[in-house]
Parts: structure tokens; C-alpha cells; sequence
């Protein structure tokens, strides 16, 4: 079989067999992205010469039978991850040339794993959107339809994944930014419990939510690469001293298990048939299974997303400020004063949904307005919470479908910031309330894949994939590379 | 003029004593380092940085809370404020807002006591560096961030004080304070204590404010004193004339000793402060806030009166004493050694002080010091000499006696011998002694001569023309 297409797992084996060298997987890779690439454009830039040395030591690894699971396997990055020496611009123009003289903890966890970097994959500008068509760069398309988007923000990573560009990719999410483009690319997705991975390194877009997660084939190989970047790190203050135990159990399966369906989560705006089709199927084969069915409520749904779109623009309001010309990136030098440079640069460095937010986040902290808006959304917040507090006393994870539709044609939302905003209505609580939650296949609706989101209460990742790990199973599902390209 | 009450409460950023910034590993540099040497790309500002507090500058920063006798939350947290400017490489600092780490304290002075509003804790900016040292006329600006992120922790008064003198005194009994608990240097040339005070006058006997004024680029505790005195002059000159102060921050000119107008609070900048996400809430463990309360040393004030108390020394010697910790030290100790009490106050304020010039750090041992009071006191060597036998032993272990015989500085007997001595020259050289008393200074150096023999040469000549005088009359 063509090793594009195989797990981490599959390729480990062959790995250690030798029955391939990593520098050869290497080199099939950089051919597929070669062939798929033009057509997909999931990568902004190619890291070849890295992954070269990568690849070349993991040989090495390999020979001196020291290869752990991820020895070897190439991964693509998103934009947003800073890498030494490697340019890294957050899909935006205000970057461009930036080249970080530090790497983030996430990603060198898994370079000392022995993972190979491919390239730095396209996202929306500053991870703000949820189709990666706000990239500074060019648009990202879905392997399944090109004229399609493949989700947002960390669409290049999971359509890189699933065009067979690299066998796992790095996403960050903070409403939903992974498990989107995961269901919407066809791919297993995860955001992890807040403070489960360090951000070290992760360009800030709304600090209090945004958490790095994998995109992979199975769920065996989210685990693992999870695993391997999980856990404290005294660099960053909110990163949790726990114990790494996000595989525990993977394979218990689901019998005895109560699974909540929240009746919020199906009537939301917008829910297509065919995605209730597609995962009310997939909840009948957990039930199947084993699992039992409980019906939950997750009563303040609704205020989710005003209170997410006041939080996350207010962070980001914030977190953005240092992209002013001085230090680095793009610097205006035609103005006049500084107050005249930091406009013109921003103006032209940042997109128009940037702007957008950072003028939201802006007005919801300035004085008068801050208890209004910021000081609400938090109340707000804290109820989420509480309702997922709730919901789990009855039950062990909740499941719905990831998003309320399949990948939707390029350039159909993009002049209704609302419309667009509500494609992360099913994902966000999940950030508010800080939990871990994964997106798995289930099935097809148009011709397009379509997600199933389970969500487990904090610090439950082990329940979170021993759940998707189960339907795995009961759906006999593997995750197919879109014969694109 | 005579009929305006001033009022001043005083804004003050200290920087801790730590070894490291704030919120990253960078050693905090001394000032006039080779620009961005003490940076990383946590104080740098890059993409993707985060923030780790400093746990030293949070000890340093309950310790001063608590000298101050202030009270400390369960919780306490930090916010961002908000502002863009070229030395502030995040874009925001990071500062306490509503929930700072201190809060309701007092320091005493003379006659005084002054309320604390809050201590909390902040970071430093950098500096800009003007192309020829004037923005107006530079064609180039440069960025210096060795001190951004140092930790500073600002404290923050009450409007108590009442005079430029109260104001000048407040800040050196601040400085005392944080030193004595070693939670700061607070040498305020190195910007290690940055004094702002705010200032408004009023008529005196009324209650209502007057319009303030905030005081930034103050050096020393003399340019606090004066840009106080003339602030206040140029209020109340502005205010008779039928004029009206603005509430602005102006800054003082040391070349010019006067205040200017630097930025009007009309549009007073809105800083959005929101909590720091980076950054979870500190809990104040109780046992350690205890922990460092019982670690306090004794505070100045309180020393001062124990030690007119228990040596007998004058106030104003007392509290030059207490003043330096390390200073009272040695006097204790000094004293603990044998020392009598005022000779040894005296000369650690007259002599050892203002040769250590504020770098003591044990130039000189308790015991060292009780040695040398001792020769002098018993006369085996003259002041002169003593002050040399000082010099020769700073920062030595060495013993004075011993190093004052090598030099010759001091005699070999004691004045008992010379007054032996003496005594047997009355008998042996009558006419001399007549003479000498009679008014004939010039028979001196016989006498001396005289004596000297009798003591077999290891008199100190000195001090047998002393001991002559002080019998037959000078």
C-alpha cells in the first residue's frame, strides 16, 4: 500500500522493520505534496532541508533500534507554531519574513520524539475564521472538493492530512479550529483539556482558549502524538502538573458508558439533514456497542458564541498589540510620528477579519463598555461551564455532530462574518468550559465528510478517545486520503 | 502664601532585590550596559512568549506589604494595561489593577502617619534612545530593552503629606524601610526608587482638593525636595492670579530646577485593563505570608527608640543608626564586644560611615572596632592615629593594635606608666616643672624628653605632652 496513505502506527512498524527509511518516506511525502499541492494548497512554505536532517537522524535512530513510535514520521506544522530559523507568520502579511529565534515547547517535544517537519501549513490570519480563506496568503481547498472549503482555522493541516501531504499535522483551537477542519477534511481532530499542552510558542490569538492539538488517520495516532506533547512545562504558567494519562484504557471500548446527547446540540441554526443523518447513525452503532444513550441539556447554548466573539476578539485585542512595525515583521516607513506608523502598519499587515476583531476586542474592554460586554461574557462563561458541570453528573462524554454542516463552496460566506461565525456553534463551549473534546469521521452527507465531536469533562482525554477509539471499531472506519491531486 | 495647605501623596516604583526579571530568566542588568544585552524573547515581546512570574520579586514585594503592616488578600492576580509605545514590547504591562498583592498599610514618621493605599507588583519598560539625545530634532530613534520586564512594585500613599520636607522625609524613611528588610537597594541615582509625588494646594482650613499635578524625572531625594517647593510655589503664584491649575504630569529639569508640562490628563488614556489569561490567579499561601512575617527584622522606627532607650544615645544619633541596618549592626555588636556605647556611636557615624559610603557590607568586624575604641580609650594611641589605624584595617581582618605597634602609632604603656613617669620627673626635674608652670612653654620638650626616658622610650610622645599639659596647666 502506499505508505501516504497509512498510519503512524502502520509506518512505525515498516520503520522499524526497515522495510523503509524515514528519509524515504520523506522523499514519497515531498513527491504526494508535489503532485497534490497545487491543487490542495495546504502548505505555505516547504521546510525540505530540515526535514531532511530530521529525517537523516531518525535513520540514524531507526539503525540504532532507539525509534519510538513517532521516530521517523513526518508532520506537518501550522502556521501559528513558532519554529527556530523557520518562517512563521500566523497566515498573515504583518510576518512575512519572520523567522522566530526560538521554538515552541509543543513542537520540540515532538522533534525530540524523532518527528520529521515537512512544512508550515496555511491557516486564517492570526487562527481567526473557520475556512482559511482569511490567510493572508492564498485559500486553502478541501481534498474532497476543491471548490470547497476545508475549514478554518487550521485548514492546511487537516487538509494535508487528509490529501496523504503529511501522516499528522499540528493544529491550535480555539473555538473549534481543529475539530472543524477535522470533520470537515475528514480526519480525527483533537483539542486537548486547556493547560493539558503548553503554548510556548504558539502565537496568541485568545490566550484563555487557544490549546495545540493533533490531526491524524486514526485514533490510536492522536493519541500518540497528544502523548508526546503533552504535559508541564515551566514556561508556561497555565500548563497543568499532571500526569500524562491520555491514553489510559484507549481500548476499553464503550460498554456501560452513559453518552450524553445534548437536544441544544441538534437544533442549533443551520444543521444540515445530512449531518444529523450521518451522526445519529454513528450514536446508534456507540449504542450498539454498549454505550446508553442519555439525553443532556446544555441549557445556555445560545449565549455561547456573543460570548466567545466578546471574550476571544478581547484577548485578542491584547495579544496583537506587539505586531506594531518596531520589533519585527512589516514597518510602515513612510509615517510621520508614531502613532501614524503603527496605523499604516497595521492597516496593511493585518486583514480585514483581524481588524475586525481587534477593533471588537477593543471597544468590549474600554472603559464603560467593560462591565457591559467583558465582565458579561465571562458571567456567561462561568454559566457554560456549569452547564457542562451539570450535564456531566448524568453522563461520561457528550457526542453531536463537530460542525452543522459539510465543507461549504469557497466564497460563500466570506462577505457574512455571521454566518461564518456560526460554523463553530457546536465546538466553542467546548473552549469556554476548557475541556477536551475530538472530532472522528462518521460518514458522508454530499459527497463530503462529515464529524462526530465527543467531548469529556476536564482532564478526561482518555475518555474523549476511548469513545471515538470504540466507534472506530463498531464503524469498521479508516480514514481514506482524498485521491486529489 | 502663608494661607495654602499642601497636599502630596506619593506614587513609588522600587525595583526588588532580584537576581532575575520579572517574568522571565534575563539577569536584571545595572544600569549603562551595552543596549538589548540582557534580553531574551520572553522580555523581547515575540510572537508566542509567555509569561512565568518571579517568586522572588513577590517575596520582596509581601515583605515591603507587610513592614508596611498592610493587609494581604487570599487571592491576588495580574492584569494587562494596555497602551502601544515603542518600549513597551508587548504592546500592554503587565500590572495589578483591582485585586492588587497589598492593600490599607501606614509608615510613620515624626509626627505623621502616612496611609498606604496598595503595594502591587508591575514590570519595567525599556528605553528609547534619541539620535543626539533630543527626540525633536532626531532623525533616528533606538529601542533599549534591558529593563523591560525588570520587576518593579509600586507603592502607593495616601495624600497625607504636607510639605516637600514631609514628602523628602517619607521617601528616606521608605528607603530605610525596604533596605532593613533587604527587599530592595533603593538607590535612587542607580533607579532603583523612583519617587512621583502629586501635588495640589488649597486654602487652608478647607476640605476640598485642589487640582494635582504628577512629578516624573525626579533623581535624588534633594531634586524631590525642590521640584516639590517649586511646584507648589508655581500653584499657588498661578492660583492668585486668578489662574487655574491643569491636572497634567510635568516633568523636573534638574538644569533648569523647574517643572514643565509634559502630558495633559484631559484625555485621560484609556488602558482596557482586563486579567493577565497568561497568568492563573496567585494564591497567598497563609503559613508562607506568615513565614515572612516572622522573618522581618526589626523595622527602623522601632530600633531607633530601643536604641535611645537601651545605650543612651541622642535621637538624632539614634536614628542615623537606625537608619542603615548594617550601620546599627555594628554597633550593637560593637557595643556586645566591649565597647562603651557613645565613643563607638560617634565614631561609626563620624568616621566609619562616611568611609563606607554606603557600601559596607562588613569593611569592618564588631570585634575590629571594639579593639581600636579600646586603644583610643585607654590612650595608648591619639585620634590621629587611630584614623590611620582605620584606613589601614578596612576591609582587612587584621587586629589594630597589631598593626598600629608595626606602624609606631601607638605607645607601648599606657597612660598609667606615663603618669608614673611624670610624677618621678616632678621629683627628678624641679626647676623645669617651676618654669613650665610659671608660663615657660619652652621647657616642654625637656620634660617630654624627661619622661619618655623614664618610661624607658615606648611612651608615645604625643601623648606624654598631653598627659604634661593636662597636670601642670596648658
Amino acid at each position: 500500500m502506499d505508505p501516504t496513505k497509512l498510519t503512524i502506527s502502520e509506518l512505525g512498524q515498516l520503520l522499524r522493520d526497515r522495510e523503509l527509511s524515514a528519509q524515504e518516506l520523506l522523499v514519497l511525502h515531498l513527491d504526494r505534496i508535489e503532485d497534490a499541492d497545487g491543487d490542495v494548497k495546504a502548505y505555505l512554505r516547504l521546510t525540505e532541508s530540515l526535514a531532511g536532517e530530521q529525517a537523516r537522524a531518525a535513520d540514524a535512530t531507526l539503525k540504532a533500534g532507539e525509534a519510538g513510535p513517532l521516530t521517523g514520521i513526518p508532520m506537518a506544522v501550522k502556521d501559528v507554531l513558532c519554529v527556530r530559523g523557520v518562517e512563521t507568520t500566523a497566515g498573515s502579511q504583518i510576518l512575512r519574513g519572520f523567522r522566530p529565534p526560538y521554538t515552541g515547547t509543543a513542537v520540540q517535544r515532538l522533534f525530540d520524539a524523532g518527528a520529521v517537519m515537512i512544512g508550515v501549513t496555511n491557516c486564517d490570519e492570526f487562527a481567526m475564521g473557520s475556512s482559511t480563506e482569511n490567510s493572508g496568503y492564498f485559500p486553502t481547498h478541501n481534498p474532497w472538493n476543491l471548490d470547497r472549503v476545508p475549514g478554518g482555522s487550521s485548514g492546511g493541516s487537516a487538509a494535508a492530512v487528509a490529501a496523504g501531504e503529511a501522516v499528522f499535522g499540528l493544529g491550535t483551537d480555539t473555538g473549534g479550529s481543529i475539530r472543524q477542519p477535522a470533520a470537515l477534511c475528514g480526519v480525527v481532530g483533537m483539542k486537548p483539556t486547556y493547560g493539558r499542552v503548553s503554548r510556548y510558542g504558539l502565537i496568541a490569538f485568545a490566550s484563555s482558549l487557544d490549546q495545540i492539538g493533533p490531526f491524524t488517520r486514526s485514533v490510536d495516532d492522536c493519541a500518540l502524538v497528544l502523548e508526546a506533547m503533552a504535559g508541564h512545562d515551566p514556561l508556561d504558567a497555565t500548563s497543568a502538573d499532571r500526569p500524562n494519562d491520555v491514553r489510559h484504557d484507549l481500548k476499553a471500548g464503550v460498554n456501560g458508558m452513559r453518552l450524553g446527547v445534548p437536544k441544544e446540540y441538534f437544533e442549533v441554526a443551520g444543521m444540515e439533514d445530512g449531518v444529523k443523518v450521518a451522526v445519529n447513525q454513528a450514536l446508534r452503532m456507540l449504542e450498539s456497542a454498549g454505550a446508553k444513550l442519555v439525553d443532556v441539556s446544555l441549557p445556555h447554548t445560545d449565549y455561547g458564541l456573543a460570548a466567545y466573539y466578546i471574550i476571544a476578539p478581547a484577548e485578542c485585542s491584547s495579544n496583537l498589540a506587539r505586531f506594531d512595525g518596531v520589533k519585527y515583521g512589516m514597518s510602515d516607513q513612510e509615517a510621520q510620528n508614531i502613532t501614524d506608523a503603527y496605523s499604516r502598519t497595521r492597516r496593511r499587515g493585518f486583514g480585514t477579519e483581524v481588524r475586525r476583531r481587534v477593533m471588537l476586542g477593543t471597544y468590549a474592554l474600554s472603559s464603560g463598555y467593560y462591565d457591559a460586554y467583558y465582565v458579561k461574557a465571562q458571567k456567561v462563561r462561568t454559566l457554560i461551564k456549569r452547564d457542562f458541570d451539570e450535564a456531566f453528573t448524568k453522563c461520561d462524554a457528550i457526542v453531536s455532530a463537530t460542525s452543522p454542516t459539510v465543507a461549504f463552496p469557497i466564497g460563500s460566506k466570506t462577505q457574512d462574518p455571521l454566518s461564518m461565525y456560526l460554523c463553530d456553534v457546536l465546538t466553542l463551549g467546548g473552549n469556554l468550559a476548557g475541556l477536551p473534546g475530538v472530532s472522528i469521521p462518521c460518514g458522508m452527507s454530499q459527497g463530503l465528510p462529515v464529524g462526530l465531536q465527543v467531548l469529556a469533562p476536564q482532564w478526561r482525554e482518555d475518555i474523549a478517545l476511548r469513545v471515538a477509539r470504540a466507534y472506530e471499531i463498531a464503524s469498521d472506519m479508516r480514514v481514506e486520503v482524498a485521491l486529489v491531486g | 502664601m502663608a494661607d495654602w495647605e499642601v497636599v502630596i501623596g506619593m506614587e513609588v516604583h522600587v525595583q526588588p532585590r532580584t537576581r532575575s526579571k520579572m517574568f522571565c530568566g534575563c539577569a536584571v542588568a545595572p544600569l549603562n550596559e551595552p543596549p538589548n544585552t540582557h534580553v531574551c524573547e520572553i522580555c523581547e515581546g515575540m510572537p508566542g512568549v509567555l509569561p512565568v512570574i518571579n517568586k522572588a520579586a513577590v517575596e520582596a514585594c509581601l515583605k515591603t506589604a507587610l513592614a508596611l503592616e498592610c493587609e494581604i488578600p487570599q487571592h491576588t492576580k495580574f492584569d494587562r494595561k494596555n497602551y502601544m509605545y515603542p518600549d513597551l514590547p508587548k504592546g500592554y504591562q503587565i500590572s495589578q489593577y483591582d485585586l492588587p498583592m497589598s492593600r490599607n498599610g501606614h509608615l510613620d514618621l515624626e509626627g505623621r502617619r502616612v496611609r498606604i493605599r496598595r503595594v502591587h507588583l508591575e514590570e519595567d519598560t525599556g528605553k528609547l534612545v534619541h539620535e543626539g539625545d533630543k527626540l525633536h530634532k532626531a532623525t533616528q530613534s533606538f529601542v533599549d530593552l534591558n529593563r523591560a520586564g525588570v520587576p518593579l512594585m509600586e507603592i502607593v500613599s495616601e495624600p497625607d503629606l504636607r510639605s516637600a520636607d514631609e514628602a523628602r522625609e517619607y521617601a528616606m524613611a521608605l528607603r530605610t524601610l525596604l533596605r532593613t528588610i533587604g527587599a530592595s537597594e533603593a538607590d535612587m541615582e542607580k533607579g532603583q526608587l523612583r519617587a512621583e509625588p502629586n501635588i495640589s494646594i488649597r486654602r487652608a482650613g478647607t476640605e476640598e482638593l485642589g487640582v494635582k499635578t504628577e512629578l516624573k524625572n525626579i533623581n535624588s531625594f534633594r531634586a524631590l525636595h525642590r521640584a516639590i517647593a517649586f511646584e507648589v510655589k508655581r500653584q499657588a503664584e498661578l492660583l492668585e492670579s486668578g489662574g487655574t491649575v491643569v491636572q497634567e504630569t510635568r516633568g523636573w529639569s534638574e538644569a533648569e530646577q523647574r517643572t514643565f508640562s509634559q502630558r495633559s490628563k484631559e484625555f485621560a488614556e484609556d488602558y482596557r485593563y482586563f486579567p493577565e489569561p497568561d497568568l492563573p490567579p496567585l494564591e497567598l499561601d497563609r503559613e508562607w505570608i506568615d513565614k515572612l512575617r516572622s522573618e522581618l527584622p526589626e523595622l527602623p522606627r522601632v530600633r531607633r527608640a530601643r536604641l535611645v532607650e537601651a545605650y543612651g544615645l541622642p535621637a538624632s544619633d539614634a536614628a542615623q543608626l537606625a537608619g542603615e541596618r548594617e550601620l546599627a549592626d555594628l554597633f550593637e555588636s560593637a557595643v556586645r564586644a566591649g565597647a562603651e556605647a557613645k565613643p563607638t556611636a560617634n565614631w561609626i557615624i563620624g568616621e566609619v560611615a562616611p568611609k563606607a559610603d554606603g557600601r559596607f557590607a562588613g569593611q569592618i568586624s564588631p570585634a575590629q572596632l571594639a579593639e581600636l575604641l579600646g586603644l583610643l580609650s585607654s590612650r595608648y594611641i591619639n585620634r590621629d592615629n587611630a584614623r590611620k589605624t582605620l584606613d589601614a584595617i578596612w576591609g582587612t581582618s587584621l587586629s589594630p593594635e597589631n598593626v598600629a605597634k608595626e606602624k609606631g602609632w601607638i605607645g607601648q604603656v599606657d597612660d598609667g606608666v606615663i603618669l608614673n613617669a611624670i610624677l618621678e620627673v616632678e621629683q627628678t626635674h624641679p626647676q623645669a616643672v617651676f618654669d613650665y608652670r610659671a608660663g615657660n612653654r619652652q621647657v616642654l620638650g625637656v620634660l617630654v624628653k624627661a619622661v619618655q626616658d623614664a618610661c624607658g622610650g615606648k611612651a608615645d610622645p604625643r601623648r606624654v605632652s598631653e598627659l604634661i599639659r593636662q597636670r601642670f596647666g596648658d
